[in-house]
């Protein structure tokens, strides 16, 4: 379990990560999915870029309603409350329950949602919000909607030649109520089953239900996961999903059903 | 056993803290790892893609012909045999490095060296394989069926071999008042000590021996092992098991990348090193377990066991590993089942079968866990039929105290216990009728309990008749002082998380007084220790306590008559004690200390017809009869089962163990936890699921779960002490108990919970989904 030889560069700033990439290097950010990847030789990069360098990739910057999360804010700067506001407390839950401190030390949740793991956190959570990817390649900055920023299994709507930059998110209004449920046996165990429910005042109910080895279904108009009986529309939603095993497809249900409870009680 | 100022400070009884934690806790521990030696080659093996095939060639990489190592390149090294002297027995040959056929994914074919890991696995990387694969025998249950391809083409069918029993059962369907059958089903494991396994070997041109430092814990019987497969005498092999970081028997085995790691280091005349990563312990090396059961068995009304009927398969996978075999796990299930019970009849067939999956090797409770959990859900299936206790129906069938030592049917020999009062001491402190009423609110809530007990230290008598490679006899110690007083223990017994080097202290201690803190047991080195079969089965605390004491006795005896000779005494008129030859009429007194200093560096003082042997000893134990001892247990479990994700919850946890005489409370303490730690992990998390065609599906701990802190509750402890009648002190052998109950105790309790939901789990791990697919069936 030791990488195939790869060569090592730390960009100074990200037009040099552009050309590294553009040069066929892979963009690294915390490693924690790349490196066990490069160790098992899954993946045998001849170049790493390392972005950690990289002027504003990590932080959080607040502009008027929009918050503005670096690519290479780990998750534990997040659970530590990096992001402030209600949007804060928000992702602070998702953060912490993410794995376990060492490897929320060094993973970002740019890394995290560029590498598309269907059942990774961010993955699961982030297309909830009305919010945008920004992506950076050579023609400068781009903006992706997140509810179409994963296009498949560990596939994103990124070019080859773009970098995730950050992630915008709209700050929540008083009054929103979240509800967020996963299924996994002990820490760092990916979840089997995640379900997330987002209601703003004034908006539709969004939900999004993850990790089954499909990329995560969003759910425009969730309203009916917040009323006292939701068994029916978890039922619904997840029999639309197609063929699950029945117990992945039992945990699906419970996961809508119990982030909407969530939800509900969330005051 | 208290010592002169009476209170039990460090001798047997003591709770001491362990020596060796000094070193573990500052990180000075020292594995093989952590060793590294000038010029150091470093191992990758090239290992097998697929499960079953024939090997047609391998072509090294350009310019790596010395470099890459086939079995053809490997003059004089012959193949592992690990035979078994039962009748009937088919013998396996494992090439050290695959000949003419792979056998299971991650078989080594060829040994890749570089002064790096990572360089050695460019040249695995680059080694291109010729093969032509074969139907591959994944299951287990239809191994045996004609037509089937076989995985030792010279074998008549896969299996190593079958064992029966029969007794007349054809009564008990007329005059049984329940009768059931359950087929049931435990997972192949893995082991997964923190440290892998990993071996660095080197060759001494002037002593013309091979320096084996290997992560084992049985450094003898390796010794033993290399030499032969190697063709050296075995003085010219010495074996180091450094600091072990967890062994559980899986360090018990001669592992083939030993042999060729110490074929290599001759060869090239350089140091040669492998070190297992966790890819290669889980998929290549490190399995266990996987028992396959149909049990039936009747009992009359009052709950008393008529009769039992077991078929059971062990899947052994492909070769019989040095030097336990491939039968260790399914031929001792017949002599295991009657657990704790006074069973009347019994008739049984065990399967060996033999599969392209890494060889079974054994683990902590070796089959006694499956057994356990056999058993004992089959115990609660009768009781659930005749609607009575899980308490009744044991208490109806457990051996009692006054019939000790007990006798079972097919000749296991129980040395002492009263194995009722564990069960009624658990129930004391259990809030049944809480946990009822929880249930009859509609709570899906479990309790469930598992009473056995565990057969350890067992010696010749019992494994003379296995004819296995290994059989261990008398177990020896060396005790020596120093010129500076310091007591020094040898033994042969390794130490990897046991802490003997504190037990064995606490015994020297108990006999010569000497303060813990001035032994020093050296243990995990061919040169230094005398023979031993090593640390397994449960005999370190019986058998080296046993020869540390009895070393240390005779090595009182001879500083007796040192002691009374410089006090002008007659030798009858002084005795030992605290340290010291004293005269009895409270006179003067003389420390072991000086006494040693006497023998060694002021010998002109020693009296003219004092013992030539001096102040060093060897002594050798076992007890009589040496059938073993068994300590038991009742484990008693209460869950929650989450009905819509099939999640278990324990909240609580008890144990009542009876180990004997204990040494050390708080190490056994450690000892149990451990193994109910290990025990859960089998219970609801551990699995390496293989497909169809033979492929191992957890290739990393992201995928083999195993318990971590925050999955393993708090362990409530209650020790009973019954005193083996056998032992030395009393003690008994407890070091794979803990692991043994949990299993069966933890899918009671949540049968217990799912019963009323027409719902049974019969197969482990009880993962979410087996609950859940338990659920779903009852629909
Ligand atoms: C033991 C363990 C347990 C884990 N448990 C969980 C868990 O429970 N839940 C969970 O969600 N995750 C878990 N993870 C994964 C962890 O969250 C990783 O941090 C995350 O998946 C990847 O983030 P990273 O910053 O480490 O990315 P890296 O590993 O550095 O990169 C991952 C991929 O994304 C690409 N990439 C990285 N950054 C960018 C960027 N800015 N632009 C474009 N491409 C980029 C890389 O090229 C690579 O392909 C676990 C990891 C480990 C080691």
């Amino acid at each position: 379990m030791k990488p195939a030889a790869f060569t090592y560069a730390r960009p100074a700033d990200w037009p040099e990560a552009l050309a590294l990439l553009g040069g066929g290097a892979r963009a690294q950010a915390g490693g924690q999915s790349l490196g066990p990847m490069m160790n098992l030789r899954l993946a045998q990069p001849g170049a790493v870029a390392d972005l950690r360098h990289l002027p504003g990739f990590a932080g959080v910057t607040v502009t008027g309603a929009t918050c503005r999360i670096g690519a290479g804010t780990t998750h534990a700067a997040i659970e530590d409350g990096a992001v402030p506001g209600l949007l804060g407390r928000i992702l602070a839950g998702v953060a912490r329950r993410i794995a376990y401190r060492a490897v929320r030390n060094r993973g970002t949740i740019g890394g995290s949602f560029s590498h598309a793991d269907p059942a990774a956190d961010w993955v699961a959570v982030l297309p909830v919000f009305m919010g945008e990817a920004i992506a950076f390649g050579p023609a400068g900055e781009r903006r992706i909607p997140l509810d179409g920023f994963l296009r498949g299994l560990f596939e994103t709507a990124l070019a080859p030649d773009e970098l995730l930059r950050a992630i915008e998110l709209p700050l929540l209004p008083a009054g929103t109520r979240w509800g967020h449920w996963k299924f996994c046996r002990k820490p760092g165990e990916f979840s089997k089953a995640t379900a997330c429910v987002l209601a703003v005042p004034g908006a539709p109910v969004r939900a999004v239900l993850a990790a089954l080895d499909t990329p995560p279904l969003v759910i425009a108009d969730a309203g009916a996961l917040l009323l006292a009986a939701p068994e029916a529309e978890a039922a619904r939603i997840v029999a639309g999903l197609g063929p699950l095993e029945p117990w992945r497809a039992a945990l699906a249900r419970t996961a809508l059903q119990r982030a909407g409870l969530a939800a509900r009680e969330d005051a | 056993m208290t010592s002169p100022q009476g209170v039990r400070a460090q001798g047997v009884g003591a709770s001491l803290l362990r020596k060796e934690d000094a070193r573990f806790l500052h990180g000075r521990g020292r594995y093989v790892a952590d060793i590294t030696l000038p010029g150091m080659l470093e191992v990758a093996f090239l290992r097998s893609p697929v499960a079953h095939a024939r090997l047609l060639g391998m072509t090294k990489p350009e310019g790596a012909a010395e470099r890459v190592f086939t079995f053809a390149d490997l003059d004089g090294v012959g193949h592992i045999r690990a035979v078994s002297g039962l009748p009937g027995f088919r013998i396996s040959e494992q090439p050290v490095l695959a000949t003419d056929k792979l056998r299971h994914v991650g078989e080594a074919i060829a040994a890749c060296v570089a002064p790096s890991r990572a360089c050695a696995e460019d040249l695995v990387a680059a080694c291109v394989l010729d093969y032509e694969e074969l139907p591959v025998v994944s299951d287990m249950l239809s191994a045996g069926l004609p037509g089937t391809a076989l995985v030792h083409e010279h074998w008549s069918q896969n299996a190593f071999l079958e064992t029966t029993r029969q007794d007349d059962l054809s009564e008990l369907d007329a005059i049984a008042a329940a009768k059931v059958t359950r087929r049931l089903r435990t997972s192949r494991q893995c082991m997964a000590p923190l440290e892998g396994r990993g071996v660095l070997v080197e060759w001494d041109p002037r002593l013309e021996q091979l320096i084996v430092t290997t992560s084992t814990q049985m450094p003898h019987v390796s010794r033993t092992g290399l030499a032969e497969i190697l063709g050296l005498d075995e003085g010219q092999v010495r074996v180091i098991a450094p600091d072990v970081g967890g062994g559980f028997g899986y360090k018990g085995i001669l592992l083939p990348e030993e042999v060729v790691c110490a074929h290599l280091a001759i060869r090239l005349g350089r140091p040669v090193r492998w070190i297992e990563d966790r890819l290669e312990h889980l998929t290549a090396n490190a399995n266990c377990r996987e028992h396959h059961y149909i049990v039936t068995a009747w009992a009359d009304a009052g709950g008393r066991l008529l009769g039992a009927e077991v078929d059971a398969t062990v899947d052994a996978g492909a070769y019989s590993s040095y030097p336990f075999g491939a039968c260790l796990e399914a031929a001792q299930i017949g002599s295991i089942f009657p657990g704790p019970y006074t069973l009347p009849k019994f008739s049984f067939r065990t399967v060996s079968a033999c599969t392209n999956k890494p060889p079974i090797l054994p683990y902590r409770g070796v089959a006694r866990t499956g057994v356990c959990y056999a058993l004992e859900t089959t115990m609660d299936a009768l009781a659930r039929k005749l609607g009575i206790s899980a308490t009744a129906i044991r208490l109806a069938n457990l051996v009692p105290p006054e019939a000790m030592p007990y006798r079972n049917l097919v000749g296991k020999v129980f040395d002492s216990g009263d194995y009722p009062e564990a069960l009624r001491r658990a129930m004391a402190s259990v809030d049944l009728a809480g946990i009822r009423a929880r249930q009859a609110a509609g709570e899906c809530v479990g309790f469930g309990l598992a009473v056995f007990c565990e057969q350890g230290a067992h010696g010749t008598s019992v494994y003379a008749g296995w004819g296995v490679p290994i059989v261990p006899g008398f177990e020896q110690a060396t005790a020596r002082f120093s010129p500076d007083g310091v007591l020094e223990i040898r033994t042969g017994v390794h130490s990897h998380g046991q802490g003997m080097e504190t037990t064995l202290a606490q015994v020297a201690h108990e006999v010569l007084g000497v303060e813990t803190a001035r032994v020093r047991v050296v243990h995990g080195d061919t040169a230094l220790t005398p023979y031993s079969t090593g640390t397994w089965g449960s005999r370190g605390a019986v058998m080296a306590g046993g020869a540390v004491a009895e070393a240390c006795r005779l090595l009182g005896e001879r500083a007796l008559a040192i002691g009374a000779a410089l006090l002008q005494a007659e030798p009858g008129a002084v005795e030992l004690s605290g340290g010291a030859i004293r005269r009895r009429d409270g006179g003067a007194a003389v420390t072991l200390a000086e006494i040693a200093r006497t023998w060694y560096r002021q010998p002109q003082n020693l009296a003219r017809d004092v013992d030539k042997g001096g102040l060093e000893v060897i002594a050798g134990y076992r007890p009589d009869p040496d059938t073993g001892t068994h300590s038991y247990a009742c484990h008693a479990v209460t869950l929650r089962v989450d009905r819509d994700t099939g999640e278990v919850a324990i909240e609580d946890y008890l144990v009542v163990e009876d180990g004997g005489t204990l040494l050390n409370p708080m190490i056994v303490d450690g000892q149990v936890l451990g193994g109910v730690a290990q025990g859960i992990g089998t219970a609801l998390y551990e699995e390496m699921p293989f497909d169809a065609a033979g492929q191992p599906l957890a290739g990393s701990l992201a995928d083999y779960l195993l318990p971590g802190a925050t999955e393993v509750p708090d362990i409530r402890l209650d020790h009973m002490e019954t005193p083996s009648p056998w032992t030395r002190f009393g003690q008994k052998g407890i070091g794979e108990s803990g692991a043994i109950g949990p299993p069966a105790a933890i899918v009671n309790a949540i049968n217990d919970a799912l019963h009323r939901f027409g719902a049974e789990v019969l197969d482990l791990p009880a993962t979410p989904a087996r609950v859940l697919a338990a659920l779903e069936a009852a629909r």
